[in-house]
């Protein structure tokens, strides 16, 4: 495990001097303060119940689908299509090495951007009177459900990345699988077949998975272990298939 | 008993002669199969410490794959790889810790700069802070990148990808330089500047380059192997294959005189000297007359001497050393033969370190 930071500190490097990192970046600062001045304007003309942080992390599965394909893409297949991971792999560094730290480098970046979003919330601070408008609860509950949904994220980027042959491939797969993480489990539900009892575990599983309910949780404050422990397990499991993928196309290559 | 060498760069420059395994690498017996086809079909062959061998064969002859295999990227079906006396199936990181390697093709990443690039592969090779940027200077010096250090891999030509390539195989100081095709592509200028790289590192770290660019083979290498169809052909200096594999030295003589009398003469000079071919008189009434002879000696003198003796008139005389090329044609070749015709002897490839006679068919 020694080289891990090696290759952190240098992916990190590789990912701040790449130019999709900055377009990923900018996209999504558009979109999310776009989205927050939205927002205000609606608090503006009617009361509402809830902070801003609420609705606005409502929106978080858009900087999902916007940031992580973006930055991962380039991650493993860039590297396999140029070769380079060839000459990676023949260095005293494992496949697990890599694969962690190029995954622990998006990670960073991906904490690094929604990190520059408490700057839409300091902007509010600082020149709303309102008290009420800032919620500290929600607002930590949020960050940290986005700490912890990132990771499973991320890992779906990187996995999408092992896999594809080339960068493109990589953001479309990575695209796809999101987006069936994140409203596959409350569109299912809902399918005429699921409602049968015979498949009443699957009805629930689908239930538990949905990332919303999770996101509602965090918001209220509940830190459900339940949902923890989802989102460490599924990292873990996608982390682990991305090192067997990139061996097994080793293998068989 | 071998002593266990400490994992450390210096610790390793610290090591005695004595304790340093004679033979770099051996290969015995390796077999890789992709799907029912032998890529690898039973190679065995050793590279004792310090010689620069040269892998030769034609296209998809296992070059690359076997390559691959020494290096721990690939694994292998069946055999066994010891590199410095590490086998490389089960204690791959160890071995791959004693290996350079510059795969086909060369591939760098494109967005990074020279010394950042050689920087960071000198750290994941373990090399300590202080070394590393040692050795950096040493390694720039070396293959002459100084002056091109801060640029961006991208932006360079060919040749200057291919010294960084050579560069970051060396970084290391390794016991064993694997460089796949490091020629391809090159101009004649940027090929001598790599060959005198390669034969620079002739000594405490063992060479061995897969090219089926036969000339620098020939320039390079102290030993040949030629691989075809997954299996070692023949092997040993180009030398002792010239005279293996075609066994037959070649004069060229420009002459006038009686051409009819001329096999008599020759056998006169020596019993195997035949006259393979002449071609008509030019305008000053010479012929070109190619010689053939089993013998490895030298026949130029008493076969001038003769000539004269018998009033022929001789113009040139020169021995045609045979290339490396028309022994690997006709090694090669030899192969598909054996291949081919039902019932034929199977050449043997035979280990160990010594030239090996191809088989006689």
């Amino acid at each position: 495990m020694r080289h891990f930071c090696t290759i952190f500190g240098h992916e990190i490097r590789m990912l701040l001097v790449n130019t999709s990192t900055y377009v990923a970046a900018v996209l999504f600062l558009f979109v999310m303060g776009f989205f927050f001045t939205f927002l205000l304007e609606s608090y503006s003309e009617a009361a509402r119940e809830t902070s801003p942080a609420c609705d606005f992390f409502r929106l978080f599965w858009l900087a999902v689908i916007i940031i992580v394909p973006l930055m991962t893409m380039k991650s493993i297949s860039e590297e396999r299509r140029l070769g380079t991971l060839e000459t990676l792999l023949t260095t005293p560094v494992s496949t697990g090495e890599v694969v962690l730290g190029k995954y622990g480098a998006a990670y960073f970046i991906y904490l690094l951007l929604w990190g520059s979003t408490s700057s839409l919330f300091y902007l509010l601070h600082r020149f709303a009177a309102d008290p009420r408008l800032l919620d500290a609860g929600t607002l930590v509950g949020g960050y940290v459900y986005i700490a912890v949904s990132g990771l499973l994220f991320v890992a779906i980027g990187v996995f999408a990345s092992a896999l594809a042959r080339n960068q493109a491939v990589a953001l479309v797969l990575a695209l796809a699988l999101l987006l069936v993480l994140i409203f596959g489990a409350s569109l299912a539900v809902d399918i005429q077949i699921l409602k049968l009892e015979a498949l009443r575990p699957v009805r629930q599983a689908l239930a538990y998975a949905n990332v919303f309910q999770h996101l509602d949780d965090f918001s209220r404050g509940i830190i459900d272990t339940r949902h923890l422990f989802f989102y460490f397990t599924g990292t873990a499991l996608t982390l682990i298939l991305t090192i067997l993928g990139v061996e097994a196309r080793l293998l068989h290559n | 008993m071998r002593r266990v060498v400490h994992q450390s760069v210096h610790d390793r420059m610290s090591t005695t002669d004595q304790n340093l395994p004679p033979l770099t690498i051996e290969v015995e017996h390796l077999v890789r199969t992709y799907g029912g086809i032998a890529a690898v079909a039973d190679v065995s062959f050793a590279v004792r410490r310090g010689e620069i061998v040269g892998l030769l064969g034609p296209n998809g002859a296992g070059k690359s794959t076997t390559l691959r295999i020494l290096t721990g990227f690939l694994p292998a079906t069946s055999g066994i790889v010891r590199i410095c006396g590490i086998p490389v199936a089960t204690r791959t990181d160890e071995a791959k810790r004693h290996i350079g390697y510059m795969p086909e093709n060369n591939p760098l990443p494109e967005d990074m700069r020279v010394n950042e690039y050689l920087y960071y592969r000198g750290r994941l090779k373990e090399i300590s802070r202080d070394k590393l940027r040692m050795r950096l200077d040493a390694v720039l010096e070396l293959c002459d990148l100084k002056r091109i250090r801060h640029r961006i891999i991208g932006k360079l030509s060919k040749g200057m990808r291919q010294r960084v390539g050579i560069a970051e195989a060396i970084l290391g100081e390794p016991d064993v330089i694997i460089m796949d095709e490091p020629t391809i592509g090159l101009d004649p200028h940027q090929i001598l500047i790599v060959r005198d790289l390669i034969g620079s590192l002739r000594g405490r770290m063992s060479v061995i380059i897969s090219s089926h660019i036969l000339p620098e083979i020939e320039a390079t290498c102290d030993r040949v192997m030629i691989i075809n169809g997954g299996r070692i052909v023949v092997q040993g200096t180009p030398a002792e294959l010239r005279h293996e594999v075609l066994g037959h030295t070649h004069y060229e003589v420009q002459l006038a005189g009686d051409i009819a009398t001329l096999p008599a003469v020759l056998a006169q000079v020596e019993s195997t000297l035949i006259l393979e071919s002449t071609s008509g008189p030019d305008a000053s009434g010479f012929h070109y007359a190619i010689l053939t002879t089993a013998r490895d000696q030298e026949l130029g003198e008493p076969l001038l001497q003769a000539l004269t003796a018998r009033s022929f008139r001789v113009r040139s005389l020169n021995r045609a050393q045979p290339t490396l090329e028309d022994v690997f044609l006709a090694a090669t070749r030899r192969s598909w033969d054996v291949v081919d015709s039902p019932g034929a002897k199977e050449l043997p490839a035979s280990p160990g370190s010594g030239p090996q006679p191809a088989a006689r068919l």
